[in-house]
């Protein structure tokens, strides 16, 4: 497989969202592999600090030059807080998306989601067939 | 799907291969297309365009069915010319758009991908009344750009012929890389370059020759988003956004290439009335208040109603803005007027700015 990076410790939706818990808080972002199929980012549309979410609803938007994709919510909660730097820095969603481009850190109201979602092998073996 | 002969280089330089009318074409390499760009705004890109149609126009009366066909004023053409201009439909709305290169007397049009069997077909049955050949040369024809501030430096290393004393809107035949080629003093981009035309076997070998020519000076292969985006900066029209077969020239702000005033043409007249009583929309270039990305098809929302729509957005690289071209009704096209354009569903503020967004160099 390509040379897309990926990290053992958080895991993945199907729709390229990783998330990463620490207690009852997930971080929340985009695979390394979304951001290449993305290709040049240009803008981040964030969701309000206190909206309730269901996993699978779309939270955020993240465009790029040539498209609009939606960014699903992979957990169920409330937005606890957002990254309010990366509106202005778009370009952090190409350059590090498993660190300064975070989106959005939910508090989780249902944990359990979290072990439904892929590890690391599962979502590889996504990439690996999106890629063919 | 047709692949053009640089197919095999484009991927193994890293290119992302989709179709654009009817072609697989590279929307990026690995630079990406921002930096692509950059690179054609301060060094040189280099685009494989092989999709255009070429169609030379032949014969006697080569001139005059020209002046029939075309809202320029083909008669201005001097021998190495070459010039933009618009074929339109007896109602005014467009064919397309086009760019003639007089060569002696016989003449090269630079058509559309997308359009060049509707085009070939249009000029066929209106060369019935002239004693003139339309011969569609696409396929033996390859066509590169070399666009930016080093591409003359760059195409110099390869090439007798004496860049320096060709004026922008000309073209010169020579040995480029030791392959015959038309060289045309033209590009889609807002900066300085060339389009170059010659024999399709010789495609890999140029591509070749130009690319490590330009390697020290920041040469970058582009692709179709670059293309897009300089362009849109430039404002130029692309055909199936700005102008298609449902809108005239006059609304699309491209009044400057109909010559109303050289005789008769076909589109004329409906030409003469738009311009006489003004259009009902124009097309205007908005600047975002509140932040989000236009893009093709999105309303255009004035005192709340749908009253327009967007033929192109995006955050311009160069500007940093995000900027969108798009119809709206004559009494709402002044510069200052603000509208909203529906982003995802939400209204959101914009401005009616001056164009060009971005001046070409060669204009200013």
């Amino acid at each position: 497989m390509s040379d897309y990076v990926f990290m053992d410790d958080r895991r993945y939706a199907r729709s390229h969202e990783w998330a990463k818990v620490e207690g009852d808080i997930a971080t929340v972002g985009i695979s390394d592999y979304a951001q290449h199929a993305l290709s040049d980012v240009v803008y981040v549309e964030l969701p309000e600090v206190g909206q309730e979410v269901s996993k699978g609803d779309a939270v955020a938007v993240v465009e790029s030059v040539k498209a609009a994709e939606d960014v699903y919510a992979p957990l169920s909660g409330e937005i606890v807080e957002i990254n309010e730097e990366l509106p202005d820095n778009p370009e952090w969603v190409n350059e590090d998306p498993y660190g300064k481009a975070w989106f959005f850190k939910i508090k989780m109201s249902n944990p359990a989601e979290y072990d439904d979602l892929l590890d690391v092998e599962a979502y590889k073996k996504v990439v690996e067939e999106e890629e063919h | 799907m047709n692949k053009t002969r640089l197919y095999d280089k484009h991927v193994a330089l890293g290119g992302r291969m989709i179709e654009f009318a009817g072609w697989m074409l590279p929307v990026q390499y690995p630079a990406g297309p921002i930096a692509e760009h950059h690179a054609v705004r301060t060094a040189a890109g280099l685009f494989d365009i092989d999709h255009m149609g070429q169609f030379m126009v032949h014969g006697p009366d080569a001139l005059p069915f020209l002046q029939r066909v075309m809202t320029w004023d083909v008669t201005t053409l001097k021998p190495d010319d070459a010039h933009y201009s618009l074929m339109c439909y007896e109602d005014g709305t467009v064919v397309d758009d086009v760019f003639i290169y007089r060569r002696d007397d016989d003449y090269m049009v630079v058509v559309n991908a997308a359009n060049r069997k509707k085009d070939l077909r249009w000029m066929a049955q209106q060369a019935r009344e002239f004693d003139v050949q339309v011969s569609d040369v696409s396929d033996e024809t390859y066509m590169l750009a070399l666009q930016g501030p080093k591409a003359e430096a760059i195409l110099q290393r390869l090439t007798d012929v004496d860049l320096s004393q060709m004026p922008r809107f000309t073209a010169k035949a020579g040995r480029v890389a030791g392959v015959f080629t038309l060289i045309g003093r033209t590009g889609y981009t807002g900066e300085d370059g060339f389009e170059l035309f010659f024999n399709a076997d010789e495609a890999e070998r140029m591509w070749d020759a130009i690319l490590e020519a330009g390697k020290d000076d920041g040469l970058l292969p582009c692709g179709l988003a670059a293309r897009d985006s300089l362009r849109f900066e430039a404002c130029f029209p692309l055909y199936g956004h700005e102008i298609h077969a449902e809108i005239d020239p006059i609304s699309a702000r491209l009044g400057y290439f109909v010559r109303t005033e050289k005789g008769p043409f076909i589109g004329r007249d409906a030409l003469l009335k738009i311009r006489l009583e003004g259009p009902k929309q124009k097309l205007v270039g908005l600047e975002m208040l509140d932040k989000g990305v236009p893009r093709q098809g999105y309303p255009v929302l004035v005192n709340g109603e749908a009253r327009g729509h967007v033929t192109t957005g995006m955050k311009s690289p160069t500007l940093n803005k995000f900027l969108a071209l798009a119809y709206v009704p004559t009494e709402f096209s002044k510069i200052g007027t603000e509208v909203e354009i529906l982003i995802h569903g939400k209204p959101k503020k914009a401005v009616v700015v001056k164009t060009p967004f971005y001046v070409p160099v060669y204009r200013r």
